[in-house]
């Protein structure tokens, strides 16, 4: 490639970053910036008058707390319950051959293709009946549901990466199938179980449709800002921004290594 | 190894999540589907007539079209733009990547919220605007359905091209360079290697992309909402609006019927499209 042809590489990477950068670093400038600077016009464009004011106004607002305590506990039950359901099944999925495996996974696959909105009314009348309407319970049940499927997948494709021989000499010499899977199979899979359960806490995290229709007064971080956005000052929307994106930016600074595999591949 | 068993192992490992799966997605859906139909008198599609008689309906099934139209062809275009930069192993590769991918785990809330303080009245496009003297502009005022659209897609745009781009870089990795210094030799330029040898052998992660960005397009709603209210309304945000101010369950169904057949029909009419068009060169 010639020097030129190389600095054009160079100028439209540098370009998509700022297209992909630039709002990222708005929204924190807006969200630090005190709610008298945000009243300026123009808006300052550089960092000059930082000030936690605008965040913590948005913290001491009603429903906020309550609102990332429900958030934080929804996606946490969501991954236990989702790994508790999804790793066994990734498990037989990767080590054995048996009847109705195809229609298994095709089954996966296709409720991927299900829109949230469709199960969410319904299941809101059905939890309306149970007694679970406007519980973490219900939130958590649905999150689960949503990301159950991909649990199985990405975790299949991990016990396919650990080795089958490994597991088999251990259960030669005394282990339990349990114990060989406890003691051989998870310590190597580690890694790729956590970037999973990360995935599905984001997920949950994210989802807003169906955790504001499940709740009334329990609701998550995003369904409290969704529910309260037309009549909250622009302050508050700016800081619920950047509540939102943060433990983006650290989930895929973390996950960085399986981001092809998960999206890439093992989604498809 | 076939002993009773052993043959049952697997079974039982796969039986919790059937049960957890038929529970929470074949029954609603099924029960939705009954709820949309009926009435106190039995069966009824008076809840399919008065979602069509309200206008708001087909503003946002147009919307909601429309959006999908403009958004696709312009996601694959950066995203493939974005993958092939990335294979002429770039300076700070990884940096960029790490930016260009950041989105993926950003809600379509956060990113509408993210663009509000872009295009608001009083925010950074009139602030840089006014900077340079050019004075400001209601981006996403109601009178200004254009740029309010401008609005909605870039924010999209911004949010969801990572996803396509993942899955192109992955399937990318799978291409042999062989295949395209092969070509090079023969002389082929740059371009035509890439439309004639790249790209059909994108073509299956090109087509489970579009089906999914498809499906999740249409069930785009809270980057409008954040950036407009309900000025510019699409469909999900319709089931939204009648579940939660109209207070109907029933209406609310029958739009996330509608939703659920487009995605359907998404689904099947690119799998017809990308199998029919023969191979490209």
């Amino acid at each position: 490639m010639s020097r030129r042809e190389r600095i054009w590489v160079q100028l439209g990477c540098i370009a998509v970053s700022l297209f992909m950068g630039v709002p990222l670093y708005l929204i924190t400038l807006a969200a630090l910036s005190s709610r008298e600077s945000l009243n300026e016009f123009p808006l300052p464009l550089l960092p000059t008058s930082l000030s936690g004011e605008t965040m913590s106004t948005f913290l001491k607002s009603t429903g906020i707390v309550g609102g990332l305590v429900n958030s934080l506990t929804i996606g946490l039950s969501t991954v236990v319950l989702a790994l508790l359901l999804g790793l066994p099944a990734g498990y037989a999925l990767a080590r054995y051959a048996f009847r109705g495996k195809d229609p298994y996974q095709l089954g996966l696959l296709l409720t991927r293709a299900l829109p949230i909105v469709v199960l969410s009314v319904p299941l809101g009348r059905i939890f309306l009946d149970v007694g679970l309407y406007d519980s973490t319970y219900a939130v958590t049940l649905l999150h689960t549901a949503l990301a159950l499927p991909t649990t199985v997948l990405i975790t299949s494709a991990i016990f396919l990466g650990v080795s089958r021989e490994q597991e088999e000499a251990a259960m030669i010499f005394g282990a339990s199938p349990f114990a060989a899977f406890a003691r051989i199979v998870v310590p190597q899979a580690l890694p790729g179980i956590a970037a999973s359960a990360m995935f599905t806490f984001v997920l949950s995290w994210n989802e807003v449709l169906g955790a504001s229709i499940l709740t009334l007064n329990r609701r998550t971080l995003p369904a409290q800002v969704l529910a309260t956005l037309a009549d909250s000052p622009l302050a508050f929307r700016f800081a619920g921004g950047l509540a939102l994106v943060l433990p983006a930016l650290i989930f895929i600074a973390v996950a960085r290594r399986y981001l092809l595999n998960m999206w890439g591949t093992t989604l498809r | 190894m076939a002993t009773g068993t052993r043959s049952r192992g697997p079974l039982l490992l796969i039986l919790p999540s059937i049960i957890f799966m038929a529970a929470l997605f074949l029954y609603p859906l099924l029960s939705g589907i009954w709820q949309a139909f009926s009435g106190p008198d039995g069966f009824t599609t008076a809840w399919f007539s008065r979602m069509a008689d309200d206008p708001y309906f087909w503003e946002a099934t147009r919307n909601t079209a429309l959006l999908i139209v403009v958004l696709i062809p312009l996601q694959f275009g950066l995203a493939i733009l974005m993958a092939l930069l990335l294979r002429q192993r770039p300076r700070l590769a990884g940096l960029h990547f790490y930016i260009w991918v950041v989105p993926l785990a950003i809600s379509d809330l956060a990113a509408g919220l993210v663009w509000l303080s872009v295009f608001t009245d009083r925010g950074y496009l009139n602030s840089v605007l006014d900077h340079l003297g050019l004075g400001s502009y209601a981006w996403l005022s109601f009178e200004h359905p254009g740029t309010m659209f401008l609005a909605v897609v870039l924010a999209e745009l911004w949010r969801a091209t990572s996803l396509v781009f993942v899955i192109v870089v992955a399937g990318l990795q799978g291409v042999p360079r062989d295949y395209d210094e092969a070509a090079e030799v023969f002389g082929a330029s740059y371009w035509q290697r890439v439309w004639h040898v790249l790209l059909p052998q994108l073509r299956p992660s090109l087509q489970v992309a579009l089906i999914l960005r498809t499906i999740l397009a249409l069930e785009a709603f809270a980057v409008a909402q954040a950036l407009t209210g309900r000025n510019f309304p699409l469909l999900v945000g319709e089931t939204y609006q009648w579940y939660y101010t109209l207070q109907n369950p029933n209406v609310a169904t029958a739009i996330a019927l509608v939703v659920l057949a487009l995605s359907i029909l998404a689904a099947i009419g690119y799998l017809r499209l990308m199998r029919r068009t023969p191979e490209v060169g």
